[in-house]
């Protein structure tokens, strides 16, 4: 494929680009669900294309195409350089890269099983069998399970110098139970909602998430909550499950130290954030207990932000963004390093395949767990007057990262230190910097786990991108609980 | 772009790689290009070339689907490899049906829903536009945020694409269409304002007025005020209305009743809403867009969900008809028939409306006068982040973005920190006082549809937030 993003890149130069990318892509994908006992979808795609991102009058212009011969490839960056010069009309000033070392590498995601070498009759009788423990439990009203398998092929270059070639894999598997009954529908998932657990990694995933040992107790919970109280509303302390506390970094601390958010860059439909640059080195974001990581880098683990080189050849990198509760780091690229005084973008560029501009995305975006050893049980019984909430159910933020609102599937009412009832229909809201600085507990690093979010949603055209978030269950001091349902 | 006749060549070339009872082929695809900016600046511009086809093989019974976006006589042999292999493994389907045929897919459905004849939605100057056209589009409308004093961030977007389906029952069915949006926001030191449309005409755009309102929007909310939540009258514009009431039209399926997943599952027949809440799903509606056939080929049928405020009846694809029928709401559902609101073959989540279309009320008023009418209340320009709370209740949270006014005897009076709310649907379209005339609207959160703005009772603002 090499020859491919040659060709492009020559016409790139020759048509006056000052600087090009080339990116080849091949994706694979299976995905396959269940439903009451049958098969939901079951379908494979491959998709293959190359783009062209370049520099022409210090604009910026992409063009891809699904055509890899030579004609088409050459047509291809000719008009994104037609493009740059178009952007070249309305600009303020030209755009400037952080310098980079090209790099010539070779990546792949580790994994133990390849996925697509499974066959389809396994995976089927696992979803089936997942299916069959959970619609065994009297009140089970629609069961649904998925298991999804992704491989991405590329191929690198720029006018630089640099030729990479990377190869990711992830997988992804989960499942729900929903009870409905009189007037109201309650669901329950495993290992976590709206598509379970995704990592890159190979099939060994599926194995390491006992997925039919847990069926049954998710689907009896569903089914409980019909018979649970109202969460009480009011202020308390809260404890959330790690795949909950997963997606509260996503939204709140992820999100807000995304670059080009903060530049304004996405104001029109993501939204911009709070985190202005001012704020660097100097705003208190959580408590002292708070310390939040950017790490892209294998050592952190198999995250759905886990790869060598990021989409525009800048290696994977650690990069502290809250230190003690000290709000110390951004997401950035090449184009925007500058902004902050950095001489080196952070790597985070990413692209949702071969026909899309990469952009400023969230690596694995991990709070560390606690340095004292401490489990959920403990933090349980260390907790006077508090709900334990688990696994989201909806969540909901403004617009600069300020003000969020989540839901979750399941909530337990503690006092003096023991779970006492059950609670359905939990919901917690509050103001981010508030929120972080209550944080006075974080269970360590036996119970932390490197949640993937498979469909991160950014840009427009709209793209969807896998992010990771490693957390571990964390206390929250006098949080506002239940205001979803207040006069409703 | 891909052509009907040449979709057919790649049909015929891959039946012949068949090895199934039927088989059913799918396309789509085309050119799309979105210029982009933000800080007064064009910082992202693409174009994109794409198609796909996607084969579907059935034995017996067992189906499955396999895509490529590869038309070489390899890559078609593969996908279809790739179905078959995906099909043969499969368990044997009950409720699959034999593919439709033209006739089969042309005809009337039962009930109320009527077929209907779509205008046509490509025109040549959306499939034309240049980058340079483009940009200088982008150029006017900066013009406007330098006259206000204001940064702008927007997109300028056209598009032209296909969609066609054949099957090996003599099906062949071809929709074109272009589309054009301009999304627009303007940002001062602490407000903002927004517009945005979208037509498959761009002549039908004006990004200089649209411009214009977002900038009288983010000046007219500078310095917002901070006030209680609570339950106030609020005027919804015609996104803030579609982006909320988008999130229960999921529900409007067939098989989400039989998934008892559906808000509506023993609702269909009772008064929901209130009096003035009339809708439709009518893909031939002139300011409607998209193709006039669904997933596996099928007219799509003008259906009404909603009259006068009643539930009257939910969509189908085939399939769902026929288990529907034999299911125990069978006498609980109003009319059922395939409608032609299907997605693709194999899915589980059956069929869904995508072309709403709200019945214009005897009264329609403007905002203007849904302002002037108000003693105390919100204006809200859009709505953001809305996500659902309670399922059966509809309830929905979500926060107001991009121009929130606080509206007191009859006047704007400028602008509001912005709101988070906790509302039901069912309460919202209970306690709608006024409506204007409906319009051809576009958010983010949901698809576009034809939606009047509308004015509510005690709407409930639970909190608000910094800015």
């Amino acid at each position: 494929m090499k020859h491919v993003a040659n060709w492009a890149l020559n016409v790139a130069a020759l048509r006056g680009a000052t600087y090009a990318d080339v990116r080849v892509v091949a994706h694979r994908s299976r995905a396959l669900t269940t439903k009451n006992g049958k098969v939901g979808s079951a379908s494979d795609a491959e998709s293959v294309g190359m783009s062209v991102r370049a520099i022409a009058d210090g604009a910026w212009g992409f063009a891809a195409s699904a055509e890899l011969g030579r004609g088409a490839v050459e047509a291809t960056a000719a008009r994104a350089v037609e493009i740059a010069r178009a952007s070249a009309f309305v600009k303020q000033e030209n755009v400037r890269l952080a310098p980079e070392k090209p790099a010539v590498a070779e990546w792949s995601t580790p994994y133990k099983v390849d996925p697509f070498t499974v066959s389809v009759e396994q995976n089927i009788e696992l979803l089936l069998k997942i299916d069959a423990e959970l619609r065994s439990v009297a009140g089970i009203t629609l069961a649904e399970a998925n298991l999804n398998f992704n491989r991405e092929e590329q191929w690198f270059v720029s006018s630089e110098g640099a030729d990479i070639h990377q190869t990711k894999l992830s997988t992804g598997a989960g499942y729900a139970a929903y009870a409905f009954a009189g007037d109201e529908i309650q669901k329950r998932s495993y290992p976590n909602s709206y598509g379970g657990q995704w990592q890159n990694k190979g099939y060994e995933l599926i194995e390491e998430l006992k997925l039919v040992e847990n069926a049954r107790r998710i689907a009896e919970e569903a089914v409980a909550l019909h018979h649970a109280d109202q969460c009480p509303e009011g202020k308390f302390d809260i404890i959330l499950d790690s795949s909950q506390l997963g997606l509260q970094i996503h939204e709140s601390v992820g999100h807000p130290i995304e670059l080009d958010r903060v530049l304004g860059m996405e104001a029109n439909f993501a939204g911009t954030s709070f985190l202005t640059i001012d704020k660097l080195r100097k705003l208190r974001y959580g408590s002292e207990l708070v310390n939040v990581v950017a790490d892209a880098r294998q050592e952190h683990g198999p995250g759905l932000g886990t790869f060598g080189y990021d989409d525009e050849g800048v290696p994977a990198q650690c990069t502290p963004i809250i230190t003690n509760g000290l709000f110390t780091g951004y997401l950035s690229s090449r184009e925007t390093a500058h902004t902050i005084g950095e001489k080196r973008s952070g790597g985070t560029l990413r692209a949702e395949g071969w026909n899309r501009l990469p952009m400023i995305r969230m690596t694995n975006i991990s709070l560390l767990p606690g340095e004292k050893p401490l489990t959920l049980e403990q933090l349980i019984a260390a907790t006077d007057r508090g709900v334990l909430m688990q696994t989201n159910r909806s969540w909901s933020i403004d617009d600069k990262r300020y003000n969020f609102q989540f839901g979750c599937e399941i909530g337990w009412e503690i006092k003096g230190g023991k779970r006492v009832r059950m609670v359905k229909n939990p919901s917690y809201s509050g103001i981010t910097t508030e929120f972080w600085n209550s944080l006075d507990a974080i269970c360590s690093r036996e119970e932390w786990t490197l949640w993937g979010t498979p469909n991160c949603g950014k840009g427009q055209p709209q793209q969807v991108m896998g992010t990771g978030h490693g957390a571990a269950p964390s206390r929250f001091r006098g949080i506002k609980v239940g205001s979803a349902f207040k006069n409703n | 772009m891909l052509t009907q006749e040449q979709a057919g060549d790649i049909f015929e070339r891959i039946k012949k790689l068949s090895t199934g009872d039927v088989v059913e082929v799918l396309f789509s695809g085309g050119h799309f290009a979105l210029t982009r900016f933000a800080n007064n600046t064009i910082h992202q511009n693409v174009a994109e070339e794409n198609h796909v086809v996607s084969v579907r093989a059935v034995f017996g019974g067992k189906t499955a689907r396999a895509f490529t976006n590869k038309f070489d006589e390899e890559s078609l042999r593969q996908v279809v490899l790739s179905a078959e292999s995906l099909a043969r493994v499969q368990h044997p389907d009950p409720d699959l049906l034999p593919m439709p045929d033209p006739s089969e897919a042309a005809g009337n459905a039962g009930g109320d829903a009527r077929a209907t004849q779509t205008p046509s939605r490509h025109f040549e100057r959306t499939a034309q536009i240049t980058a340079e056209q483009r940009a200088e589009g982008v150029k006017k409308i900066v013009g406007v945020a330098e006259k206000h004093k204001l940064t702008t961030a927007g997109v300028f977007s056209s598009a032209e694409s296909f969609d066609g389906i054949f099957n090996s029952r003599g099906l062949s069915r071809w929709h074109t269409q272009t589309s054009a949006e301009v999304s627009i926001t303007m940002l001062a030191d602490d407000s903002s304002g927004w517009q945005k449309a979208s037509s498959p005409d761009v002549a039908n755009l004006d990004p200089l007025r649209l411009a214009e309102i977002a900038a009288q929007k983010a000046v007219g909310s500078a310095h917002p005020r901070e006030i209680p939540p609570g339950k106030y009258p609020v005027i919804l514009e015609p996104a803030a209305v579609l982006d909320i009431v988008g999130f229960m039209f999921w529900d409007y399926s067939g098989m989400a009743i039989l998934d008892q997943r559906s808000f509506l599952t023993g609702r269909i027949g009772t008064k929901l809403f209130g009096d003035n809440i009339t809708i439709w799903d009518d893909v031939a509606h002139p300011l409607q867009s998209g193709s006039p056939f669904d997933g596996e080929g099928m007219q799509r049928q003008k259906v009404g969900l909603v009259e006068d405020g009643v539930v009257k009846r939910v969509v189908y694809a085939r399939a769902t008809a026929e288990r529907m029928k034999r299911s125990e709401y069978k006498d609980k559902v109003g009319p059922i028939a395939h409608t032609g609101h299907g997605f693709s073959l194999p899915n589980e989540m059956g069929e869904m409306p995508l072309n709403i279309v709200f019945a214009p009320v005897s009264n329609p008023q403007t905002v203007e006068q849904m302002i002037a009418s108000t003693e105390r209340g919100v204006l809200v320009t859009r709505l953001w982040y809305i996500r659902e709370v309670e399922p059966f209740e509809k309830m929905l949270t979500g926060m107001t973005r991009d121009g929130t006014f606080y509206v007191e005897n009859g006047r704007v009076q400028g602008g509001l920190r912005n709101f988070r709310f906790n509302e039901s649907l069912i309460h919202l379209l209970s306690n709608v006082e006024a409506m204007s005339l409906p319009l051809r609207s576009c958010g983010e959160e949901s698809f576009d549809m034809v939606v009047p703005a509308i004015k509510v009772r005690d709407f409930n603002f639970t909190e608000v937030t910094k800015f």
